[in-house]
């Protein structure tokens, strides 16, 4: 196992009023997402647990560049991982994102 | 005095010899090895039907079976390399050199083979090029093909894998060759004749059906939500934009994906009728959805799939048919539909380079191309317009004068950034190559040409290569959308985003695509249960991908 943490300043705030959402499982290739409406509307946060040990350069650009495309100001996003391939976290962080853009219902 | 009849002397001598071991033109499966030692001679030329799908195997078998020492030397010229009895000859020293043109089940041991100088290669072909130099400089002496069903008198009939039965038989038979055909049984009146019997020398009864494997069925719970966000981006940023209604899929489950979300993601793009209605294809299970749902015209094939007999039949508006209600393929037909009248193909790859040459060889596994390379080029003597291809080649020439300037046919590779085991599709440098050099060889085994491609198009984006002005932009669309592999990582961030502004390169978002949207259940089919069901039980799959 290995933990990372990086803490990004973000564009602006996340749309909607959604406080809490969370997308995908804990799964051989795949990852869970758990993503919270907790910070200030200027910072992200991303908490990874990951199986796979030794990627900490890819976290960095995959975390880099979700923070520049989708600007989630406000959001701490906890992501448990099975190993899985940037382009499925890319996926689940885009996903996780436009859940909590929801408004509540 | 000049000898013009030396071939039909040949011929002659060889139908002699083998009608010792013939009653008529049948003969018997035991006799079957030294039948063929008698009518082969060394340094012959023997195109032992192996086609992408259906395999003359008994005739295969028997051929791996003759003594060296009489018949000894062939020279293989065949489409595909399949069955471990194709490189057999080679192990045993029957034959020695290869021209060939797809070897997927075969592409490591055929590596280690060539690596092990027990082959000598002529050529990889693709298939059309294979074809024709069966007409000009490759032409068999002897033909060893497959079929269903003979009558007495020789007629075949090959059912729905017709696939490259006519094109070999004609450049053998109408060139003094022999033709020798393995049939499961031997009929009175057989349902169609696809080869007449006077093209047709012996034909021996193997009791069992030639071998077919199902290549083109791809199993709907196996695509991921990544290939999903890919053919949802091709849907939108391709097939809409240029209208593309005349196409080509390749076999991957990326296409495979499209299929399933033309009557779901399509539909609700209201696309219908609009694009992908007339295709150049085998019957692909996966889009029976679509074809249920009213999206399909017609369909052309370049051999059958296992599976889907009875609802071909059903569907002869549809699909190619022959009067007992039979699909009818034809490979060498199909491939020229494919190159001259489709606007686009698309389909996955192995490795793309900087300068989006594609290809599907690695060092230990050479697979060969079959017939991507002909859907997967421009056809530079196509001479109508269409929508797509007009647009293409403006595209490409904006400053051209439009009567004079060439379209352009779309040709797309899709592909997640990663593939199988976690390997780039995204390289600087093709395994290609490196055989090349190993192996020594003139050409590098690239199956599409980076000239050819106009659209990469991965989970990252759409990179539209026709936009691309120099070398230096065309690499950067590249590694643009080559996501977090090495190449992705190495490009320069600010160049990427001034292609992006110009809408060379266009991301999910740019075009508007919810990545909530990349979920399995945008598929019109999740299961190959439910493909059963969208065909009204007419689908019947093969036991290896039923789990009911």
């Amino acid at each position: 196992m290995e933990t990372l943490s990086y803490r990004h300043k973000a564009r602006e705030r996340a749309a909607g009023s959604k406080s809490l959402a969370i997308i995908g499982v804990v799964a051989s290739g795949n990852l869970e997402v758990l993503v919270e409406r907790v910070l200030p509307d200027t910072q992200c946060q991303v908490d990874i647990n990951t199986a796979a040990v030794g990627f900490g350069a890819v976290w960095e650009a995959v975390i880099a560049d979700f923070v520049a495309r989708r600007s989630p100001g406000g959001l701490k996003l906890s992501i448990n991982d099975g190993g899985a391939r940037p382009d499925t976290v890319a996926l689940r962080l885009a996903q996780a994102v436009r859940l909590i853009e929801e408004d509540e219902e | 005095m000049k000898n013009w009849n030396a071939q039909r002397t040949s011929l002659t001598e060889r139908l002699a010899d083998g009608s010792r071991y013939a009653s008529g033109k049948t003969v018997e499966a035991a006799d079957l090895s030294n039948f063929l030692q008698a009518v082969i001679r060394p340094g012959d030329r023997v195109c032992l039907e192996g086609d992408n799908q259906k395999q003359a195997d008994v005739l295969a078998a028997a051929l791996a079976d003759i003594d060296p020492a009489k018949v000894h030397d062939l020279h293989m010229i065949q489409s595909g390399v399949v069955l471990p009895e194709h490189l057999d000859v080679f192990d045993k020293g029957v034959a020695r050199r290869l021209d060939y043109s797809y070897s997927g089940p075969q592409a490591a041991r055929i590596a280690r083979m060539l690596f092990g100088g027990k082959i000598e290669l002529g050529a990889v072909h693709t298939y059309l090029e294979l074809f024709a130099r069966y007409f000009i400089d490759l032409t068999p002496n002897v033909a060893l093909i497959a079929a269903v069903s003979a009558d007495k008198d020789g007629n075949l009939y090959t059912g729905p894998n017709t696939e490259d039965t006519p094109t070999v038989v004609e450049a053998t038979t109408f060139k003094s060759g022999l033709v020798v055909a393995q049939v499961a049984e031997i009929v009175d009146r057989l349902p169609r004749v696809d080869i007449p019997g006077d093209q047709v020398h012996f034909v021996v009864e193997a009791k069992k059906p030639f071998f077919v494997e199902p290549l083109f069925t791809r199993d709907p719970a196996a695509i991921t939500e990544g290939q999903i966000l890919t053919a949802m981006l091709a849907i939108k940023g391709i097939y809409a934009p240029y209208d593309v209604k005349r196409l080509n899929h390749g076999i991957g489950f990326n296409t495979a994906a499209i299929e399933l979300l033309l009557p779901t993601y399509g539909e609700r793009l209201g696309l219908k009728g609009k694009v992908a209605t007339r295709f150049a294809l085998n019957p692909h299970p996966a889009l029976i959805p679509a074809i249920e749902s009213g999206w399909v015209e017609q369909i052309h094939s370049f051999g059958s799939e296992v599976g889907m007999e009875d609802y071909i039949r059903a569907r002869p508006d549809i699909y190619f048919t022959g009067p007992d209600g039979s699909l009818r393929s034809n490979r060498a037909f199909c491939q020229v539909a494919g190159l001259y009248a489709c606007d686009m193909f698309i389909g996955s790859t192995l490795q793309i380079d900087l300068q989006g040459n594609s290809s599907t060889v690695t060092t230990s596994r050479i697979a060969g191309f079959g017939g991507a390379p002909n859907m997967g080029s421009d056809a530079r003597g196509r001479r109508h317009p269409s929508e797509p291809w007009l647009q293409s080649g403006k595209e490409a020439d904006p400053d051209g004068q439009a009567p004079l300037r060439r379209g352009r046919k779309l040709v797309v590779q899709i592909g997640e950034t990663f593939g199988d085991k976690n390997v780039p599709l995204f390289v600087e440098k093709l395994d290609a190559l490196a055989l090349a050099e190993k192996l020594n060889l003139e050409l590098a085994p690239v199956m599409i040409y980076g000239d050819d491609v106009t659209h990469i198009v991965t989970e990252e984006g759409i990179a539209n290569l026709l936009l691309c002005r120099d070398k230096d932009e065309r690499e950067q669309a590249i590694r643009g959308v080559a996501g977090y592999t090495d190449v992705g990582r190495r490009r320069d961030a600010k160049m990427v985003q001034r292609l992006r502004e110009r809408g060379v390169i266009r991301r999910p978002e740019d075009l508007k695509i919810d990545p909530l949207d990349a979920d399995r259940s945008l598929l019109a089919a999740r299961s190959i249960k439910d493909l059963v069901q969208w065909s009204g039980g007419l689908y019947a799959p093969p036991s290896k991908f039923r789990n009911w």
